[in-house]
Parts: structure tokens; sequence; C-alpha cells
């Protein structure tokens, strides 16, 4: 157990030894050597007691696997007294919080909303869409376009950006969707990154690197917010003090909507043939094929409301920073609503709206350490997938069943080829 | 006519450090079926690795330039290597037997870790490189319009070309290609015969992150500029190669490297470099589509 932890350190030396140690600075006229030994001996060191940690744990734990059914049923249990008392605690948020827990709420809701969105893509259907963040980017500056043009508002635009992310998902899926599984992600990767690469040099259109600004804010049934109040606007009409949070609320409550309706038509679509057809995909192509599904179509469903989701969550982001550019839609956005689709458990809806809560809220409290945030992230993806690999809350209650309907734990399920 | 010439040279020149990671992804392609999504970062780790040493042997007062850049190869090829080790050893072989999707997730989550690594423990600032060999052997001259092949160009060729004889000669010759190949074939059966399956896919891991690395050497040498992101579209345009060229053929990995340098280096000379990424990104989408199996790739038959 001592020989393997020095051998894990002697690994850990010689990957950290270079990289920790030797500091390259851009100095005054070439580059130069930082040296950091104790850095080096840290991160040694942290992976000799780890090592050992985990050999020993390891060693103490009983063989015996718990019932897979027992974890499942409990997190049911857990899912069935917790659903409620987060959508409480959401709901009256606007009550009882500040203005900075507001404004955190607001983006980690976007998050459940893309990771509910992604989550058709993914959890439902089976496909890895590594690109998701550009159906994001589509829908926000649809909406940016469109307002800025024409003059619409943002209740006339919410619809039509979804509709043509949607477009988008359909024009850019229906030629990958015959590939098998990874070589879509890779893919739909490339097809985010052509969109980001697109808006940032189409400068005549969208501004290119400098982004769009002066987006128009949402209105309530063309009641305004505004700091100043005035004719017409929201405290003027209501007889209150006009107040800059009354916006930061209702934004709030739209992405609560926003994010309720994506929660609500994915478990409705999970109840129609259709949904049912996309588990099926997902568990075994060949066998949807061979009970005659239409893959591609099939597919294709998914993509779309995938990409619509993900059209409404951009324009709605447009509308809340009134300023977006193409750094907001890089690929790392992706990864971060893949990280939390997949920490959520491929396919549980509550677990999806706990990891973005976790990650996207556990984020912003370690603001400090902002440096280190992506490299948990990642590190997060791995662990989960080695430890874990259908993530925190899986299990998977069939939609239909002969008699009762018994949970399947994640230990049972296989996968069929695709 | 000279501008052409150029242009090709200098596509050439790409295409074959594009070509050094895409035999990477078209090994690992071909052994266990998975695309090392993390392939791409350890290139950019050998990148890092070779400036650290190129920076410690200047310091040290090695001042022979094929001396130094000797030590430099093998010392970013080793290391990173070692890198390639760890990643297949942590992030991979848990999951092997998982369901479909779970290496894939667990090697970008892996690309991330080493991007961030990079960032963190290197700081995010680009790197410049002073040229290490400068001048070159002038070609023709016309219209006011001077060819040049540099030094740096010639030692990028031939030090690719060697690698990748060695390479070949490893794989079609010794017992150790012999396991790889029979690893390709079958995993299980290799396994019953008697091969070290689990050690015959780390060593093709360990390879194809030192080709990497030395691919990061020419990256460093070729443009002088490094930073933590390159190996994320560097990545994306090898792997291009390797689907264009056939994935799982490693003489079609070269020359989709090479075409998709010339296509890269041509594009931004006539058309727009800007646009140049979705040049790549775009050949990736419309071969995949069109040409799944790529120039020398086999038809891959689908079995229940």
């Amino acid at each position: 157990m001592l020989r393997d932890a020095a051998l894990s350190a002697l690994v850990a030396f010689g990957l950290f030894g270079p990289m920790i140690g030797l500091k390259t600075e851009v100095g005054v006229a070439a580059i130069e050597l930082i040296y950091r030994p104790i850095a080096v001996l840290i991160a040694v060191a942290a992976v000799f007691f780890g090592r050992l940690a985990l050999l020993a744990w390891k060693s103490t734990r009983p063989v015996a696997k718990a019932a897979p059914g027992r974890i499942a049923g409990g997190m049911a249990y857990v899912g069935r007294y917790l659903t409620p008392i987060v959508l409480v605690l959401t709901i009256t948020m606007p009550f009882y919080a500040e203005r900075y827990w507001i404004d955190l709420g607001i983006l980690v809701l976007t998050y459940v909303m893309l990771g509910w969105g992604l989550n058709i893509v993914v959890g439902l259907a089976g496909l890895l869409d590594l690109g998701y963040v550009a159906f994001y980017a589509v829908g926000a500056y649809s909406y940016a376009l469109i307002a800025q043009n024409f003059g619409l508002g943002f209740w006339t635009c919410l619809p039509l950006a979804g509709i043509l992310a949607a477009f988008w998902g359909v024009l850019l899926g229906f030629p990958v969707l015959r590939l098998r599984g990874d070589y879509l992600a890779i893919v739909t990767l490339a097809f985010g990154e052509i969109i980001r690469v697109v808006i940032l040099n189409w400068a005549s259109l969208t501004g290119g690197p400098n982004g769009m600004s002066g987006i128009p804010r949402p209105t309530l049934f063309g009641l305004v917010f505004n700091s100043g109040g005035g004719e017409g606007s929201f405290a003027d009409f209501f007889g209150l003090e006009p107040s800059i949070s009354h916006r930061v609320i209702f934004l709030f409550y739209v992405i609560l909507g926003l994010a309720l309706l994506t929660n609500w038509v994915s478990l409705r679509l999970r109840r129609l043939p259709l949904g049912r057809a996309w588990e099926a995909l997902r568990e075994d192509e060949i066998a949807c094929r061979a009970l005659g599904i239409d893959v591609t179509v099939t597919k294709l469903t998914a993509f779309a409301i995938g990409a619509a989701f993900a059209g409404f969550a951009g324009a709605f982001f447009a509308t809340r920073q009134a300023f977006i550019s193409p750094e907001s839609f890089t690929f790392i956005e992706s990864a971060i609503v893949l990280a939390i689709v997949v920490l959520g458990g491929l396919g549980s809806q509550l677990g999806v709206a706990l990891a973005a809560i976790v990650m996207i809220g556990g984020g912003e409290m370690f603001r400090d350490f902002q440096e280190y945030r992506m490299l948990i992230f990642g590190g997060a993806l791995v662990v989960v997938m080695v430890v874990r690999p259908r993530g925190f809350l899986s299990g998977r209650t069939p939609s239909v069943s002969l008699g009762t309907k018994r949970k399947i734990g994640a230990d049972l399920m296989t996968e069929g080829h695709g | 006519m000279a501008y052409v010439l150029q242009q090709l040279i200098n596509g050439l020149t790409l295409g074959m450090i594009y070509g050094l990671i895409a035999v990477g992804y078209t090994m690992v392609y071909g052994i266990i079926g998975m695309i090392n999504f993390a392939h791409g970062d350890v290139f950019m780790v050998g990148a890092f690795l070779s400036l650290i040493a190129l920076t410690l042997l200047s310091g040290l007062g090695v001042t022979s330039v094929p001396l130094a850049l000797a030590l430099t190869l093998v010392f970013a090829a080793g290391i990173a290597a070692l890198y390639g080790w760890t990643v297949e050893r942590v992030a991979y072989r848990p999951l092997r037997g998982s369901f479909r999707l779970a290496p894939l997730i667990s090697a970008i989550g892996m690309s991330i870790v080493l991007q961030n690594f990079v960032q963190v423990s290197q700081g995010a600032r680009v790197k410049p490189m002073p040229e290490l060999l400068p001048g070159g052997i002038p070609l023709m001259n016309s219209d006011g319009f001077a060819v040049q092949l540099s030094w740096m160009q010639i030692v990028i060729v031939i030090v690719t070309l060697a690698l990748l004889a060695a390479f070949t000669y490893l794989v079609t010759k010794t017992p150790l290609g012999r396991a790889m190949r029979a690893c390709e074939q079958d995993q299980k059966m290799a396994g019953l015969l008697g091969i070290d399956t689990d050690r015959t896919i780390s060593i093709t891991f360990v390879i194809g992150a030192a080709l990497a690395a030395v691919a990061g050497l020419m990256f460093l040498l070729y443009y002088g500029v490094i930073d933590f992101y390159i190996g994320f579209i560097a990545g994306v345009k090898a792997f291009t190669a390797a689907v264009l060229g056939g994935i799982g053929s490693l003489p079609g990995a070269v020359l989709g490297g090479l075409a998709i340098g010339l296509i890269e280096t041509f594009w931004s000379a006539y058309f727009s470099v800007q646009y140049k990424d979705v040049a790549a990104f775009s050949i990736l989408v419309l071969v995949l589509i069109f040409m799944p199996t790529g120039l020398l790739g086999r038809a891959d038959v689908e079995k229940v």
C-alpha cells in the first residue's frame, strides 16, 4: 500500500515537477523561469496522502455492494419531498432574499433551464451535443437583431427566437444525425465553433467582438420597468415607489416560468410515443430500427426541441444583460451545461436542478478561486463518470410498465450499441 | 507561381504537425474505439514542456541548437508520455465496459482539467519564444517575391518523417505492434491468446502522447507563440485530419494531416484568415456526412 502510494507520488512528481515547479514568465528581454519547489512538494504530498487515503478506504469498505434498488428508492423518497420544498423556496425567494441573491438566482435558473433543455437531447434521446451553446447564441442574437432592426418587443421575439433556434437545430441536425454517437459529438462541437466564429467575424451584422448593446428590456403587458418611474411604468401603474429591483424580480419570475415550462414540456413529452421512442433510442438504437422507429426523425425532434429551449434561454439572456458578445458563447459554456446534465444524472429533472444550484451557485460563491473553478468542473466530470457513470441521482422509472412501477437502479442498466 | 510554391511549403509543414497529432487520435480510436478528447491538450502540454525545457537549457548555458532541440525533444516526449499514461489510467481505464458516452464525457472532463491546470500553473498569458533557427534556403525569386525554405521547416519535416518511419516499423514489424493490431481487431480474443490488453492500450496512449508532444515542440518552433488554449483548435483539426484520412489508418492520418494543412494554408492565403478555422471544421462535417470512411479507411461493419 505504501509502495503504491509512493509510486503515485513519483508519477505526480513527473507530472507536476516541470509544469508547476518551473513557471515560464514573460520577462523584459526573454522568457524567464520562476522556480517553485514548495508548490511541487505540496502537490506531490497531496497525491501521496490522497492515494494512501483512497487505498485505506477501499480496503476497509465492505465488499458487498448495497442493493441497487435501495439507493434509487431512497432517492425517489427524498425527491418526492425535496421537489416541493425547492420549488416553494424558489418561488418565494424575492420576498426574503436580497438583490444579490436574486441576481444569482436568475443566473442559476438560466442554467437550470439550459440543463433541462439539454437533458432532452442528452438525457432522454442519448445524443451527446457538444455545441448546445450555439443554439443559445442563435436565440440571443435572434432576439437582439429582431428587436433592434424591426423594433419588436421581448414577448413577440421570444417565440421567434425559439423557432429560429429550432430551425437551426433541424438544419444542422438533418445531415449529421445519421452519425454514430461520438462522431455526432464532434460534429456538434464543430458547428458550435463555426457559429461562434461567424458571429465573431460578421461585424457588420453582429458587431463582431464588440458585441451588441442596448437590447430592449422586457415589459409586463406594456408596462416598462425603469428606475425613474413616470408615465406607463410598472411602478406608476401600481402606485409603487420606483425601484430597479422591480425589474430584477420580474426577470426572476420570467426565467422561473420559462424553466418550469421547459420542465413541464419535457415531462409531458416523455409520456408521448415520441418521448418513449427517445428513451428506447437511448437504450438501443439497433433494436429501435428493427422495431420500425424512424430513427432520423426521432433524433431530429429531440435536437430541435432541445435547441428551441436553448433559443428561449438565449433570448432571455440577451434581454437580461442588455448586452451580448461572442465571448458568452464559447465551448466552455457548452461544457458547463453538459457537466450539469451529467452530474444531475442524465435524465433526472431534479438532479439537473440541484447540479445547477451546486455548480453555478457554488462557483459564484468561490469567485475568489475563479481560476480553479473550471479545474474543479473538469475534475468533477471525470470523477462522476468513474464513480457513478449514471450521475448522482441516477435510476430510472420506466414510463410504461406492467403492474407496479419498479425503479431500475443504475447498476442494473446496460447500454446497447448505436 | 512563387506565392503558390511558398504556400505549398508552408502548408506541408503545418500538415506534418497535424499529421503527428492525428496519429494519436487514429491509434486510440482504432484500439478502443473512443475519441480521446484530451489528446489535443496533451499536445498543448507538450508545447509548454518544450518551452520550459528550452528556457531551462538556455539558462544552463547550452548554446548548441541541435543539442538543445534533441534534449528538449526527449524531455517533452517523455513527460508528455507520462501525461498520456496518467490520463488513460485515471479517466479511461475504469470506464472500460461502461456505457457508451461515459468515456467521452470523462475525456471532455480531462481536457478541461489539463487546460485549466496549465492555465493555473503557467499563467494565462500568451508565451512568445524567440526564433531558434533563423534563416533558410532561398529557393527562387520571381516578381520580387522570394520563396524561402526555412531551416525550421526542414527540421520539422525531417523529424516528422523520421518519427513516422520509426513508428510504422514499430507497428508493422515488432511484437508490440503485432499485439496492438491484434487488440485493434478483437480485444477479447487477443486477451485470450495471452496479450496483456491493458498494457497494450496503455502503451498506445503513451506513444500517441509522445508523438503529440513532438508536434507541440514543432508548433512552438513554427509559430513562436503558445497559450493554454492551442490544444482545443489544433485537436479538432487533427481529429479532422484523422477522419479525413480514414480513422484507424496510420498512413491515412498523415495524408489527412497534410491535406488539412494545405487546405488551411491556401484558404488563409486566398480567402480569409478569420474564417480558416471554419474551413477546417466545415471539412470535418462534410467528410463525416459524405465520406464517413475517409480516404484510406475501411468501411465499418456494424455488428449487433
